[in-house]
């Protein structure tokens, strides 16, 4: 099978249509489990009550906002290198998602800080620079918007990004480096975590409904940017005229 | 536990459906947007509508 077939958005369009029910489907078994082990099977914390079960959202999206963020620097740099479309498309179509998950874990934190601390809101280093990544997203998407040929403000936006990448491992690290009022890694690769085995299931079945959730949604938008930018060519009016008919 | 004990999560039932109702409005937010754009973007590239 050759791959790189993939890396033209004509073959990629009907590629992305077929996977995207697979993806969706996939985020929603998942959340569902998810929300039955931490709204229902998880018992009540012993320190912070029921206020704890902000965490099954809150982890969820703030692993989300970063890691998309990653994804989005990889396909700038692919753009960057092979000048290809495809790359710079897939990169545009996920910041909206990114943004929204950096907005979603800000929110969910300011409610789990609230009863926690005592506050919405601190100027703490991990909270400061998770705020400085939803402004990297929207100077992103501001950026692309404010360029009217694509192939040039793939090349700007992707340099943006890339500087910003810079971003992710200071808030990865922030809680270590600084001393945060948020609280430490509750879960690492190189040691064992320091909660209940059904809440760390419930936590990560939500990581996993996200992540599935945000390829399904990416594939989606990518779509949609596929036929914005290529409508000029002969394919894209016959892939909308398809899907017209078998409706 | 009952269903009112459920919703009021020990008193912290504001801050915790709070964050669950933000995540559901806006992850439904976004399906209905990105759907919309693509449908519009078929009509235009089916040649219905005239781009701009």
């Amino acid at each position: 099978m050759n791959w790189f077939r993939f890396a033209s958005p004509a073959s990629f369009y009907p590629l992305a249509a077929r996977l995207t029910p697979w993806f969706g489907g996939a985020a929603a078994v998942f959340a569902a489990a998810g929300l039955y082990l931490g709204l229902i099977a998880a018992p009540t914390d012993a320190q912070q009550g029921e206020s704890y079960r902000i965490i099954f959202v809150h982890v969820a999206t703030a692993w989300m906002s970063m890691f998309i963020y990653l994804v989005m620097a990889f396909w700038c740099a692919m753009s960057l290198m092979f000048n290809a479309r495809l790359a710079a498309m897939m990169a545009q179509a996920l910041a909206p998602t990114g943004a929204l998950f950096t907005a979603l874990a800000l929110i969910t934190g300011a409610l789990w800080g609230k009863p926690t601390w005592g506050t919405y809101w601190a100027w703490d280093a991990r909270m400061t620079s998770e705020l400085i990544l939803l402004f990297l997203y929207f100077g992103y998407m501001a950026l692309r918007q404010a360029i009217d040929e694509p192939r040039r403000a793939d090349r700007a936006s992707a340099l943006l990004a890339l500087v910003g990448a810079v971003n992710v491992p200071i808030i990865y690290f922030s809680v270590k480096w600084w001393n945060t009022l948020h609280q430490g890694a509750s879960v690492s690769l190189t040691s064992a975590p320091t909660m209940a085995a059904v809440m760390l299931a419930g936590m990560l079945l939500m990581a996993l409904a996200a992540w599935f959730y945000s390829i399904a949604i990416a594939l989606t938008r990518v779509r949609a940017i596929i036929l914005e930018r290529e409508r000029h060519a002969g394919w894209a009016g016959e892939v909308a005229l398809a899907a017209k008919a078998a409706r | 536990m009952s269903i009112a004990e459920f919703f009021s999560m020990g008193g912290y039932g504001f801050y915790v459906w709070g964050s669950y109702a933000a995540c559901a409005l806006a992850i439904a937010a976004e399906i209905v947007l990105v759907r919309a754009r693509l449908s519009a973007a078929r009509r235009v590239a089916g040649g219905r509508e005239p781009s701009q």
